[in-house]
């Protein structure tokens, strides 16, 4: 699980850097670099196994359920990556730590930057593609943090934004991309991608995956037309911006296209797409460079430029192409990585990174001017430096496949996008260093302290190295990283500063001689451009399109949304019967069924007529608010009686129980409510909700007439089966509840317990004026508690507490259980408190119900969590029986545990809710002078 | 005896479902207070009609019901009694803080009437 941890530690390690800050500023930047050393100390001993020709798959269970694993590859592409990652990673912390003011939240930074390091990690070394989208999606989510850094910043707020709306949109296609893809290979992971690729490139899907797939690629390798969130990007602190779009997010997409390689590519449509993307952006990019003022704005179009580049190498197909493609990849992330670092000391040390300002800086900083002239030259492509070698292999496979096509078109586009990268980069280096004098400088520029160059003097020495001997320094790991893009033999290809003079070498020198021609005629083309194409600004569109979308959506809710919950209740309720109604009308089935049913009897005709009649009561009175709660109290009784008259005497007691406490509860609700409902807005809309409930009575008397007319199979067998064996109770409702589906019990006596605090919480500080008389204008009785009420109460609540404990016990075998006796319970209280008020009742009993709903959840979890100390699943029940004297024969089970939590539960809960409305009246002194 | 409950069930539906559109906040609990015997008993008679036979296992038995729709009808029946005083204590929250009981929190025209 080596990889595994590779991975996890960034995670695991941005926490660590976050604590670190509090002892120091300095502390989190050594916290994060030991973070990045522990990754690569862990990964280094697998490093050699590519270079062995082997591969190393590592795999954990994950959800086996839905066929998906953790599981992590090593080869040599992973390898190329990880190391990048992690390599620069730890420049960019070294630098960062310099960058960063003393205003700017080191901890925050660092802690951020591990969590997209871990993500990174995880794309890269991932063998299955759920997994990978998982990270991918990371890194869209942490550089959105990063890009965000200096959230006081609109520009960085804005940016950042852009950049997750672009990227989030590109991974939700590759989600659809990867389905497809699953679907077509039946597994998701690489290898087995990898082993049916011809099966993918001929499936008639092919199409719809690749386009979806290279939609996420695209988007985060800010390819063109999805390539301007990048610019929008640069507002993230420079570190940021070298790291982001060097070695890693941008890399991400390009990494996909060599990753996936193997199975996508060689078709026509393949070709086409990602090559044709490719040119588009190389051109593109190169071009707007060349009249960005801003220095990060110019590396910024330069990288999207070199994307394109990368992405174009890998649509033309042809294995050299691809190791091409991966050698630009390893030589753009040194060159560029030391370039942001280079303008972000320029703009750290002379305050601006406007190139129309920044002029003749040669004097004040020569040696980081040698540096970032090393690494320009590289960008450009001039032999010697890393850039060169790649760029020449680059323009070599151009005319390989010109000469195969019969048309010049693709080398004469490449090598004009070189020249244009030859003339900004002389614009770099010469606008800034050189050029007359600065402008107006904020502050004398000087050179940066001594360990803030170290990275870019460690990355520029790399370029020099690997453009002077590459035979001798990168061949290898690119043998290995292009043999594991390839999954084939690597072609036949020679690394050498010198392939004597051939056409590809031409190209070069024609684009060095252009791009200084450009560079010369700059003044009229940044005037010509700026007063026409530069005005165009795919922001522009962008803001748009969203605000275009937000306006939409807004318009949609508005039409439903008027802020009226009444409309809302009526739409709701309307949507639903539409819903319900519109397939029956289109059914043919018969509404009767084959069941045969049951005579009816005078008595059920009786209550039912009493039901109906007491709810069309209920309905027509319920501006009289008082005698509305009357008649509803008759619908709960006849309720309670259909449940007993149909087998169900767990019902009927627990209706029954809080038939009394709802009744309670409305009573005290109505005493700080108007006692009369206000007359109708209209007579339209009584008539108009009289339709609709008639129909969603209709509606639902006609379902319930539907299904009790037809036979039906159940599961109730196995429940009546393994009631007494398994759980030990005759009752099967209550063995059901606090057993065989125990779970649901907790979750719902969560649930009522959650209510309780709620309303409590509600009613903190609660104001209402009581009314000082009843309707009828009399002022309330003198006398509160009546005597004879409260002692019958008195004498009564012993009794009903005995009747209680009498149905928890047997509530396992009999109708009972913890929900009916927590009822009982709480209704004998209740009248306690009716009867005698609640400073009698407090003064006798706990005026605090949380420690008891605390008990009631704390036992029944305990219950459940017992289990796991016997090696059974959580709430896995067991009983025995015991000889007790007096009582005899008697059964303990551990469900019965369980129960008393739940009649703790109910307890505490309903006396809760009901003394803390009750009290409410106590609280007001309007109240108190009447007494 | 099926036809009275499913009778039943519409009427309280009905009676339901036209409180619940009303606009002040009491009738609106009287209506989800019938919508949730209404429901309640749906539930309860999916498992079909059945007299003198419980789910209580004993020798002597003719017979059981399906003991799993009441399983869930009765903490159905807790936390409907949970939710009741929930929107009970929230409209009182709301006349407390806002000045009136219509469920929209403004003072509609019906209020000043009465």
């Amino acid at each position: 699980m080596t990889l595994l941890f590779t991975v996890l530690i960034p995670f695991a390690g941005a926490a660590l850097v976050a604590l670190a800050s509090h002892f120091g500023r300095a502390h989190s930047a050594w916290a994060a670099g030991v973070v990045i050393f522990a990754s690569m100390v862990l990964l280094a001993p697998l490093a050699s196994l590519p270079f062995a020709g082997e591969m190393l798959i590592q795999q954990q269970d994950w959800i086996p359920t839905l066929g998906l694993n953790l599981a992590f590859r090593l080869d040599g592409l992973s390898l190329l990556f990880a190391g990048l990652i992690l390599g620069i990673g730890l420049l960019i912390v070294l630098y960062a730590r310099y960058y960063l003011s003393e205003r700017d939240s080191m901890g925050r930074f660092y802690a951020y930057l591990m969590l997209f390091m871990g993500s990174m990690l995880g794309i890269v070394l991932s063998e299955n593609l759920i997994q990978l989208l998982i990270f991918w999606e990371l890194t869209s989510l942490s550089s959105f943090l990063l890009i965000s850094y200096w959230q006081h910043r609109e520009e960085a707020r804005h940016g950042a934004r852009m950049a997750l709306a672009v990227t989030g949109l590109g991974g939700f296609a590759m989600l659809g991309g990867f389905l497809l893809l699953g679907h077509i290979v039946g597994s998701y992971e690489l290898s087995d991608v990898f082993a049916s690729a011809d099966h993918i490139r001929a499936h008639p899907l092919y199409v719809p995956t690749l386009l979806l797939i290279l939609l996420g690629v695209f988007t985060k390798s800010a390819q063109f037309p999805f390539h301007f969130w990048l610019p929008h990007a640069m507002a993230a602190p420079t570190p940021v911006s070298a790291y982001l779009h060097s070695a890693t997010m941008v890399k991400a997409g390009v990494f996909l296209l060599a990753r996936l390689y193997p199975a996508l590519s060689g078709t026509t449509e393949w070709f086409w797409l990602v090559s044709g993307a490719g040119l588009a952006t190389l051109l593109l990019g190169a071009y707007a460079a060349l009249f960005k003022h801003d220095l990060k704005g110019l590396l910024a179009y330069s990288t999207i430029s070199h994307l394109g580049l990368i992405t174009l190498l890998f649509g033309l197909s042809t294995p050299l192409a691809a190791v091409a493609g991966v050698f630009h990849i390893i030589n753009h992330a040194t060159f560029k990585a030391s370039l942001f670092m280079a303008a972000g000391i320029i703009d750290h040390e002379a305050g601006t990174r406007d190139m129309r300002r920044l002029n003749g800086l040669w004097k004040y900083m020569p040696y980081t001017a040698t540096l970032a002239m090393v690494a320009a030259a590289a960008m450009a492509g001039v032999p010697l430096l890393n850039g060169f070698l790649s760029k020449e292999m680059f323009f070599a496979e151009a005319v390989h496949i010109a000469e195969g096509h019969g048309s010049w078109l693709l080398p004469v586009l490449v090598t004009l996008a070189g020249a244009f990268a030859v003339a900004y980069s002389i614009r770099f280096i010469h606008d800034v260093f050189f050029n007359g004098e600065p402008v107006d400088l904020p502050k004398t520029p000087h050179e940066p302290p001594r360990w803030m160059k170290v990275p870019v003097e460690i990355l520029v020495v790399l370029c020099l190295v690997v453009g002077v001997a590459p035979g001798l320094t990168v061949a290898p790991l690119l043998a290995v990283a292009a043999a594991g893009s390839l999954q084939a033999p690597l072609p036949d290809y020679h690394l050498a500063l010198w392939h004597g003079f051939n056409t590809a070498l031409l190209m070069s020198l024609i684009a060095l001689a252009l791009g200084t021609v450009i560079y010369v005629l700059r003044r009229p083309l940044i005037a010509w451009h700026e007063a026409g194409i530069g005005r165009a600004d795919a922001r522009v569109v962008y803001n748009a399109l969203v605000n275009g979308l937000i306006g939409a959506a807004l318009r949609i809710t508005r039409t439903f949304d008027t802020g009226s919950l009444q409309r809302q209740v009526f739409l709701f309720v309307a949507a639903a019967l539409v819903l319900g109604v519109a397939p029956w009308l289109a059914s043919d089935t018969p509404l009767t069924g084959s069941r045969a049913g049951l005579p009816l009897d005078a008595v059920s005709l009786t209550a039912a007529a009493a039901l109906i009649l007491a709810t069309v009561a209920t309905v027509a009175w319920h501006r009289r608010r008082f005698t509305a709660l009357v008649t509803i109290g008759v619908v709960g009784l006849v309720v309670s009686l259909a449940f007993i008259k149909f087998s169900a005497p767990d019902l009927a007691l627990t209706q029954l129980s809080v038939e009394i406490v709802t009744i309670v509860l409305l009573l005290l609700a109505l005493y700080f409510l108007p006692q009369h409902g206000a007359a109708e807005a209209s007579r339209a809309r009584v008539g108009r909700d009289a339709a609709i409930a008639l129909v969603a009575g209709l509606g639902t008397a006609a379902l319930a007439w539907a299904v009790l007319t037809r036979p039906y199979d159940t599961i109730a067998g196995y429940f009546l089966e393994n009631s007494k064996p398994g759980g030990g109770g005759t009752n099967v409702v209550n063995v059901i509840l606090v057993d065989f589906r125990g779970y649901d019990t907790l979750g719902e006596i969560t649930v009522l317990a959650l209510a309780g605090l709620g309303i409590v919480a509600l009613l903190q500080n609660l104001h209402l004026a009581a009314p000082l008389h009843d309707t009828a204008g009399r002022a309330w009785d003198a006398d509160a508690h009546p005597v004879i009420m409260a002692t019958l109460t008195r004498i009564l609540l012993p009794l009903a507490l005995m009747v209680a404990v009498f149905i928890l016990l047997r509530g396992h075998n009999q109708p009972g259980g913890g929900f009916i006796a927590g009822l009982i319970t709480a209704v004998a209280l209740i009248v306690q408190y009716l009867a005698n008020g609640a400073a009698w009742t407090h003064q006798r009993m706990a005026s605090d119900n949380h420690p008891l709903i605390a008990w009631g959840l704390g036992i029944a979890t305990f219950t459940g969590l017992a289990s796991w100390a016997f090696d059974h699943p959580f709430l896995t029940s067991t009983f025995g029986y015991m000889n007790w004297p007096v009582v005899g024969k008697f059964e303990l089970a551990s469900a019965m545990a369980f129960d008393l939590g739940v009649f703790l539960v109910v307890v505490g809960a309903t006396l809760m809710i009901l003394t803390q409305l009750g009290s409410l009246h106590h609280a007001e002194p309007a109240r108190k002078e009447t007494r | 005896m099926e036809a009275l409950i499913a009778l039943v069930i519409g009427v309280l539906t009905a009676g339901g479902v036209f409180l619940a559109l009303r606009g002040q906040t009491f009738p609106v609990v009287l209506g989800l207070t019938l919508m949730s015997y209404a429901v309640n008993l749906f539930l309860f008679v999916m498992g079909r009609l059945a007299i003198g036979v419980p789910p209580v296992i004993s020798e002597a038995a003719a017979g059981y019901t399906d003991p799993l729709p009441q399983a869930l009808v009765l903490t159905a029946i807790v936390i409907s009694f949970g939710m009741t005083a929930f929107v009970i204590v929230l409209a009182l929250k709301a006349r407390a803080e806002l000045g009136n009981d219509h469920v929209d929190g403004l003072e509609h025209e019906e209020d000043r009437r009465a």
